[in-house]
């Protein structure tokens, strides 16, 4: 009976403290996006529609907030734009910024799912279970980032959502959610749990490089990089190791130094400490255009 | 004044109380119809949104919540005050409290059921609610007891329960009454049911008291403890805006406050529409007034302690968020709140208002419009400017869909609660006999003892 269970291995749940006690071996899946690299052209938006079959709302349900798209690129117009004597289009500045789920390492999400439908996996990601979801959407309340998006409609039977000869181009390693359900980014987990499952066939680990997410595969500057944190030789690894950005800080050491620091990793709302597992790289440009 | 008469027949009041129960009055059926209409605006609404999809309640990303949520804390609220006055006061010998608690004690009942149907309109797969549940299953899965919502359905479960038992518990000599009075028919079958062989016997009193006594205890901690609960959906997040510890006492508060503002409420229609008069006496509307004013200040207090908490916390998202429900989209509906809530109970202060009916009626449905603007106010606004300044969106308005919704679960409310009066007795008799009982032993007592002392004094 189930209340065995409960005692075994529910007490067991969430026990542990995502970043101080689980020690991710041998992956953790992490990013890191080069804000300076991001030229805000949107090919990583539009390779996670293809990727991950996002339903393309339209315009009117785009203007309405009902969008769907699990990364987004967002404007930040330079602060002279708009003002007096400041600069007008073509010469305005602006900074761009991809935002998808940070995949936190203590998710505000995953502690308040009635239903436990948000999880974290052993390599470090934040899985949704859209079979468990009851859309009661209070993960997306909790979400700091607002990364989540919430199936308003029923957009497999919507017309024009996808037209009928190109049903054929949905992947077919990626759920169609129905309506009223709950989704975001997974660092494409469809990729990464083949990548595993041909690594561990033929006796090894993953190596840097075998695998990519939809994003970074389609980037045309490279901004995005990811792989395995815990990996010495994966690129994700060097990169923080060389900004000195630890998973486990709510503030980093180098922060704390007088007279500040060169080195441009950050994370987003780190203080907050939902411990995420995307670096940005402060822009040093003024601006991308 | 007095708090009821002392020399009411009790054959009296077992035939004032029964004909509210016999044929209604045409005003009765307007009443219903009127509901029934109300209801039929939600139920068409849900059908379309079950249909259709989430979508066309106007919620987006980042306003993943809406009036649903509001106005089920609202109705959750409203459940508290039925405790307050069956249970409470019960405890502390209040005994004005017994012409009135039976109806206050349904409102509880029929408002949780209400607050509990807004759960389930609010969900994405309303046909998967029962995942929510811990239910015994093959999978071997249970819910996620670390959420603040499984304590909400767990404990908005408990207290239902608890008080439909509470309910039906304290109506049992009541419904003996009945079946021995009631002509043949459906209603005597039932009657003869639910009232369980009672007979009055010394041995079932007893039992009764103290079964009733054990129940009033347990209900207590439960009623705090649900709204508490209701509190930590937000005081658990990371929210700004609902990051706050003092929400559970606010949240209970508020509770109370627009439980009794509605009381006043239904004290009024039901003093009217079954000709109450005798029994829902002035004198006792001005002790619920009393205890209306006295949270309402409390209530007022609470808001304080948070805008306080909040303006030197040094926290700039909540900050922001404050200001932003003083001064930007939703600044009329806040300071409406702020003048419902807390202006117009002053009203109440004065002695000459406290029994003015129709000043009373209006006053006591602005405290419940101020009130449901409260907890309007606590959900809406961290969604249109919470911590991430990308997200910020202060134009997102409910859809029809939303307020048909809203709009109609008053109607559901007034069906069930119209329907319980007229079925079950809404003035408990016996209290009522027992209270002019002790009223009676005790002026005889002042009487002998007023004779006592002015004998006295003639002897000196």
């Amino acid at each position: 009976m189930s209340i065995s269970n409960l005692l075994e291995n529910w007490s067991q749940f969430r026990h542990t403290h995502p970043v101080e006690d689980k020690p991710h071996d041998p992956y953790k899946w992490a990013m890191s996006i080069d804000l300076d690299a991001c030229s805000g052209c949107n090919a990583c938006s539009v390779a996670c529609y293809a990727e991950n079959n996002l339903p393309v709302v339209g315009k009117e349900k785009y203007a309405n907030g009902q969008v769907m798209h699990w990364i987004r690129i967002e404007h930040y117009w330079d602060e002279d734009v708009g003002e007096e004597g400041g600069r007008e289009f073509p010469d305005q500045g602006a900074q761009f910024l991809p935002m998808m789920c940070q995949q936190c390492e203590a998710a505000p999400c995953e502690t308040v799912c009635p239903v436990g439908a948000t999880n974290h996996t052993p390599d470090g990601l934040n899985s949704q279970i859209y079979n468990r979801c009851i859309g009661s959407r209070y993960c997306s309340a909790n979400c700091p980032y607002k990364v989540r998006y919430f199936n308003w409609y029923d957009y497999p039977s919507t017309e024009n959502i996808w037209p009928a000869e190109m049903t054929q181009q949905l992947n077919p390693d990626v759920t169609v959610r129905g309506k009223g359900v709950m989704e975001k980014c997974t660092f494409c987990v469809q990729r990464l749990a083949a990548a595993k499952v041909t690594a561990k066939s033929e006796g090894r680990i993953v190596q840097d490089g075998e695998v990519q997410t939809a994003c970074q595969q389609a980037c045309p500057t490279s901004a995005i990089s990811f792989g395995n944190l815990v990996d010495p030789e994966s690129r994700v690894h060097k990169q923080w190791r060389a900004q000195q950005v630890e998973l486990d800080k709510d503030k980093q050491a180098k922060d704390e130094k007088e007279g500040g620091t060169e080195l441009r990793g950050y994370r987003i709302l780190e203080d907050m400490r939902p411990y995420p597992s995307v670096m940005y790289l402060e822009r040093v440009r003024e601006s991308a255009i | 004044m007095k708090d009821i008469r002392e020399d009411i027949a009790w054959a009296k009041i077992n035939q004032d109380v029964l004909k509210s129960l016999e044929n209604p009055r045409k005003l009765y059926w307007v009443i219903l119809f009127i509901a029934l209409a109300m209801l039929g605006v939600a139920v068409g609404c849900e059908v379309y949104q079950y249909e259709v999809g989430m979508g066309v309640a106007n919620m987006d990303n980042p306003h993943m919540w809406g009036l649903y949520i509001a106005t089920f804390i609202f109705w959750i609220g409203m459940s508290h005050s039925g405790t307050l006055l069956s249970a409470i006061l019960h405890l502390m010998h209040a005994d004005w409290r017994k012409p009135i608690y039976r109806f206050a004690e349904a409102m509880t009942t029929f408002s949780l059921l209400t607050a509990g149907l807004f759960v389930a309109v609010h969900l994405g797969r309303v046909w998967q609610i029962y995942y929510a549940l811990p239910y015994p299953n093959e999978r071997g899965t249970w819910p996620n007891f670390q959420s603040p919502l499984l304590w909400d359905a767990m404990a908005i479960f408990t207290y239902l329960s608890s008080s439909i038992i509470f309910l039906y518990v304290g109506m049992i000599p009541d419904l003996a009454i009945c079946r021995d009075r009631i002509h043949e028919g459906w209603r005597k079958k039932l009657y003869t049911l639910l009232s369980l062989g009672w007979e009055g016997t010394d041995r079932q009193w007893r039992n009764f008291r103290v079964t009733y006594l054990t129940v009033a205890c347990f209900l207590i901690p439960l009623a705090v403890s649900v709204h508490s609960i209701v509190a930590s959906d937000f005081g658990m997040s990371q929210q700004p805006g609902w990051h706050i510890t003092s929400f559970p006492p606010y949240f209970v508060a508020g509770a109370l406050y627009s439980g009794c503002a509605a009381i006043i409420t239904l004290f009024i229609i039901l003093r009217y529409v079954f000709r109450f008069e005798e029994y829902m006496t002035l004198p006792i509307l001005k002790k619920i007034v009393r205890l209306t004013f006295a949270i309402a200040m409390v209530w007022t207090y609470l808001n304080a302690v948070e805008f306080a908490s909040v303006w030197y916390s040094h926290d700039q998202a909540s900050k922001d968020v404050l200001i932003q429900k003083a001064s930007g989209t939703y600044a009329p509906f806040w300071w409406a709140m702020i003048f419902c809530g807390s202006i117009v109970p002053l009203v109440l202060a004065f002695k000459r208002f406290q029994t003015n009916i129709p000043v009373l009626f209006a006053v006591s449905l602005l405290l419940n419009l101020g009130m449901w603007l409260e907890r309007w106010m606590i959900v809406a606004p961290t969604f249109s400017h919470g911590i991430y300044p990308w997200t910020w969106d202060h134009d997102q308005w409910p859809s029809f869909v939303q307020w048909g919704m809203v709009f109609g679960s008053f109607g559901w409310f007034t069906l069930l609660f119209m329907v319980f009066c007229k079925v079950f007795p809404s003035v408990s008799m016996y209290e009522v006999k027992e209270m002019v009982y002790h009223r009676s032993q005790q002026s005889k007592k002042q009487e002998e003892t007023g004779k006592f002392a002015a004998a006295g004094k003639g002897a000196h």
